[in-house]
């Protein structure tokens, strides 16, 4: 967010869905910022929770004990997706932000070729690589419900 | 700081989270298919897996930086979600002014915390 002219923003966070086109990367901005919000409040309690459950092994394993129950382990299980789909789709908008993937200016001949061309694939890519690590880390959750 | 230092360091903070935040995420959640760094039997989480790596000063100095790291991103992050909002100077000033007290009170509750295995 650099200093710009400042326009009110009428839709408000109805501008997430609302406003402007609706392509993926929509749905990806739309996806960003709610598992942004969800790692941020996880991140909070987890840092209380760590700090007082350091002290001594009781301690640790009764405040540990108070998170067994499935409800927190599907908790987890949400927190660690979102960190992986917002961890490589933050990849990806690093490597827009800093014109990796916006390709060189370049004559205007047919068949055209835009940045398009290279931020589908990278988003794809993005996406399978999330979706392999969410899989390898719901091996572990499988495990622990055993 | 200038908008355009608090998004450099956004991003510079996102790359630093990226890294450890992902070793964090593959030591304590693949450890059944990884097993790094958790030496005890039982879970990575276990009291036991926990003080062998807490008692590193290598872990210790990675817990603050990503500590300190995460905690910028995450309240830049949801401070440009607020200021998006267009919300009265008299309230960005509050914003800006609560989540720099609020990053630094937890930053010093999680430093306290990395450091508080060095007591036992």
């Amino acid at each position: 967010m650099a200093n710009q002219k400042k326009h009110s923003n009428h839709l408000g966070i109805l501008g997430w869905i609302g406003g402007g086109s609706w392509g993926h990367e929509r749905l990806l901005y739309f996806i960003h910022r709610i598992t942004g919000i969800g790692i941020l409040f996880y991140f909070i309690l987890h840092i209380f929770v760590t700090t007082f459950g350091r002290f001594s092994k009781g301690d640790w394993e009764l405040i540990m004990g108070g998170f067994e129950s499935p409800i927190f382990k599907i908790g987890e299980f949400l927190v660690f997706a979102a960190f992986a789909f917002h961890a490589f789709n933050g990849i990806r908008l690093v490597l827009i932000e800093l014109g990796f993937a916006v390709g060189k200016a370049e004559d205007p001949v047919y068949p055209y070729r835009t940045s398009i061309n290279k931020q589908k694939p990278l988003m794809l890519l993005m996406m399978i690589l999330a979706m392999v690590l969410i899989l390898a880390g719901s091996y572990d959750f499988i495990r622990l419900a055993h | 700081m200038n908008e355009t230092s608090y998004w450099t360091w956004h991003i510079i903070t996102g790359l630093l989270v990226l890294i450890l935040l992902g070793m964090h995420m593959l030591i304590m959640h693949l450890d059944g298919i990884l097993g790094w760094f958790s030496p005890a039997e039982g879970e990575a989480v276990s009291w036991d897996n926990v003080f062998s790596r807490s008692k590193h000063v290598g872990f210790t100095l990675t817990y603050v930086l990503l500590l300190g790291a995460a905690l910028y991103h995450g309240l830049y992050g949801l401070r440009t979600i607020l200021f998006e909002l267009s919300p009265p100077v008299r309230l960005q000033k509050f914003i800006n002014v609560t989540f720099w007290v609020g990053g630094v009170f937890l930053f010093i509750v999680g430093t306290y915390g990395s450091l508080a295995i060095f007591k036992q």
